[in-house]
């Protein structure tokens, strides 16, 4: 995992554009005077937060993140529909259940990420990283980290815990070259 | 504007409509508080996509091409998952009753004892 940025002058390339593209969405318009403010602001903005910044993972693997991210929005229409079938169906046949995932990921950021995702993805909400990060004493090595979902109707606990660092943990931990 | 414009239109909203319907429907009807937790996180997601996606038609093809609403997506997909893991969070702080037939309830942690937490 690398923390620091190529080039000193653009610590975040991806804010940058990021910011860039907002920007422009914001005023809606390709004019020059709008692009050429927003290469000044996606310039300026990331250099002058970098000191407030605690150092974050650089992403590694660009054109898989964008491929995880169509994977996500995709599996996202698929869950809503399952989800709804869930709601409106009878409630007897449900299981929910609370189950702990173990992550390979050891860094919050690609945590934090891989929360979301299964909080937005198929019928699960993620409730809680274990161990919190305020319990683990700096120096120590970093102890093996679960995270605690709830499922809405639980089928098969491995089949769960199996997509989910396969489908989701995998590619995530290829993104920021951790493992 | 076209005809079958209108009609596209009008399925992306009622798309949307129902999705956060359904949503909020399950908000009320699931038993336990776990359970209610789902439907807004996920139903409503699709659904404002959906409503979102029709305001861009819409306004697209009545005036300028309007994009923005993009904005309004990527800012819920970004939030709707953390609000959604404080309030569980929250819950679980509060040891709220889950239904019993919920599995795996020794799982979660027992509550951490935190400095401010004078009357333990």
């Amino acid at each position: 995992m690398r923390f620091d940025a190529k080039y000193r002058w653009l610590p975040t390339p991806y804010r940058s554009v990021m910011l860039f593209v907002v920007w422009l969405l914001l005023n809606q318009s390709i004019e020059a005077v709008h692009l050429f403010f927003g290469v000044v602001l996606a310039l300026l903005i990331p250099l002058l937060i970098q000191r407030f910044r605690d150092p974050q993972p650089v992403i590694e693997r660009p054109l898989l993140a964008l491929r995880y991210m169509l994977r996500v929005l995709a599996d996202i229409v698929v869950a809503n529909a399952q989800v709804a079938v869930l709601i409106l169906g009878p409630k007897r046949r449900l299981n929910p259940a609370f189950v702990k995932v173990p992550l390979d990921l050891q860094h919050e950021l690609p945590i934090t990420i891989l929360a979301s995702t299964v909080s937005m993805t198929p019928g699960t909400v993620s409730a809680e990283v274990l161990p919190s990060t305020e319990s683990i004493k700096p120096g120590e090595p970093l102890p093996q980290r679960w995270l605690l979902i709830h499922v809405l109707n639980l089928t098969d606990e491995a089949t769960l815990i199996d997509s989910i660092k396969q489908r989701y943990e995998a590619p995530l931990k290829e993104i920021f070259n951790a493992g | 504007m076209q005809h079958w414009m209108e009609w596209a239109i009008a399925f992306f909203l009622l798309l949307g409509g129902s999705f956060v319907l359904i949503g909020s429907i399950g908000l009320t009807r699931m038993p336990d508080f776990f359970m209610r937790l789902h439907g807004p996180t996920k139903a409503t997601t699709l659904g404002m996509g959906g409503i979102l996606l029709g305001s861009i038609f819409f306004f697209s093809l009545t005036g300028d091409v309007s994009i923005h609403e993009l904005l309004i997506t990527i800012f819920l997909l970004i939030t709707a998952p953390i609000s959604a893991h404080m309030l569980i969070k929250t819950a679980l702080h509060h040891k709220l009753t889950a239904i019993s037939k919920t599995r795996g309830l020794d799982k979660i942690p027992p509550a951490q004892v935190k400095a401010h937490d004078r009357n333990v």
